[in-house]
């Protein structure tokens, strides 16, 4: 099948996927704190309100803004999936992220502020990792499209054990997890309100939910590369990797950001640039 | 039932509350009562609830806050008073720097009596509130 096609179908189905997997997560917290949960379709009843609610718009620009983040996201997933380079779709995915904090700087309320300087911060934590890791996975495989890099006969996973520990300190960023969900607290009612999204309301918010719906599906998609020899050992380390996550999520307390980002950079210098180093003077 | 009735989020604001409600309220986030079940959310921003659960009465320090969260909230909102003090000033309705109950300063849709309110009573006041949110809804659109 063309690989067009691929990228399409990922715009249409990953909100879907993104959606159920946060209507999941919200399931097994609740069972985690003895509690029965919200239905699994919460998250779009959730949607569903937020773009019928009035939007208070404190600074225009924040819209088009917004729509760009969703719509980069989206198209980080269809470029990654209709057969890009890889080392282009981290690129493009960091451009994606750039677009919330723009949104979120433009207002002036002190948490929106202060949660867009921290969202910068846990970007400057996590790219690093994403260029390094798509660099070995082209190291490994050879190849530097995702259809390539599934149709490689080399493993990927186990000439990466370093990428895939580092992989679960990144997702807890990007998953907005604690400890480390420093810029949105994404619990209500804590620390910064909620961070980048205090001045969002109705579709606003709307779009921010979606965004991240998208980027869970991308994380999805990077698990998927990283298992290159099988979808389905790929999608089963994905959701292990998600249960983890949800353990320490409600396990913890919020990091401070410093913390966030040495302990992310360590992690992304000593495992993953580690982990690198060893395949190109092992493979050389 | 439309999307604003499976997902009601919630700002709680504490007027000049003993803190009896207080707790009541937050009992009903407990697994005991676990209103996450019907979708609701206890946010800490006015600009993301559908409803302003308000304990305690207004006194004169709170009343600028008070219209300054329901200022914030986007249509279409609802406001909950919590407790006899917030229906009507309660035991403190004679006390100098009270106000008496919130619909003094802002429009009540709710009134959920009893000291301290019971975490069913304030459920089934947050349920009477989303009936209240779908009609004003009906009417905006």
């Amino acid at each position: 099948m063309n690989p067009v096609i691929y990228g399409l179908l990922f715009v249409l189905l990953a909100p879907i996927f993104g959606g159920l997997l946060v209507g999941v997560d919200r399931i097994v917290s609740a069972r985690m704190q003895s509690r029965i949960g919200p239905p699994l379709l919460q998250p779009f009843y959730d949607l569903g309100k937020l773009l019928q609610k009035q939007a208070r718009q404190v600074n225009p620009v924040a819209e088009p803004l917004l729509i760009a983040h969703v719509v980069f996201m989206a198209a980080t997933g269809a470029l990654l999936l209709g057969g890009t380079d890889l080392i282009f779709v981290a690129f493009i995915f960091a451009l994606a992220a750039l677009f919330l904090v723009l949104a979120a700087g433009s207002v002036n309320s002190p948490y929106s502020f202060a949660g867009a300087e921290r969202e910068l911060v846990v970007l400057l934590a996590c790219e690093p990792f994403f260029i390094l890791m798509m660099a070995a996975i082209c190291k490994v495989t050879g190849a530097s499209t995702f259809g390539d890099v599934l149709a490689s006969n080399q493993w990927v996973a186990p000439q990466v054990p370093g990428i895939l520990l580092a992989f679960l300190f990144v997702a807890t960023i990007k998953l907005r997890k604690s400890p480390f969900d420093i810029s949105t607290s994404h619990h209500p009612h804590q620390e910064l309100v909620r961070g980048l999204t205090s001045d969002m309301s109705g579709r606003l918010l709307g779009y921010v939910e979606l965004a991240h719906w998208y980027e869970s599906a991308l994380l999805c998609a990077f698990m998927v590369l990283l298992f290159n020899w099988s979808i389905p050992i790929g999608l089963l380390a994905f959701a292990i990797a998600y249960a983890l996550e949800i353990l320490v999520d409600n396990s913890t307390s919020r990091a401070k950001w410093q913390l966030v980002l040495r302990s992310t950079w360590v992690a992304t210098l000593v495992l993953t640039g580690g982990n690198v180093l060893a395949l190109f003077l092992i493979g050389r | 039932m439309s999307f604003f009735s499976r997902s009601p989020w919630i700002l709680h604001y504490d007027g000049s509350s003993c803190n009896g409600c207080d707790i009541e309220v937050l009992a009903c986030l407990t697994p005991m009562y676990d209103v996450e079940r019907f979708g609701v959310v206890n946010t800490g921003n006015p600009k993301h609830a559908d409803i302003l659960l308000v304990t305690g009465s207004v006194n004169e320090r709170n009343i600028e806050v008070v219209q300054n969260l329901y200022r914030q909230m986007p249509e279409p909102k609802v406001v909950v008073a919590v407790g006899a003090c917030a229906c009507s000033g309660g035991i403190f309705a004679r006390a100098y720097n009270i106000q008496g109950g919130i619909d003094k300063v802002i429009p009540v849709d709710v009134y959920v009596p009893g000291c301290a309110a019971r975490p069913e009573s304030i459920i089934d006041g947050v349920v009477q509130g989303i009936a209240a949110l779908e009609q004003k809804r009906k009417k905006t659109a």
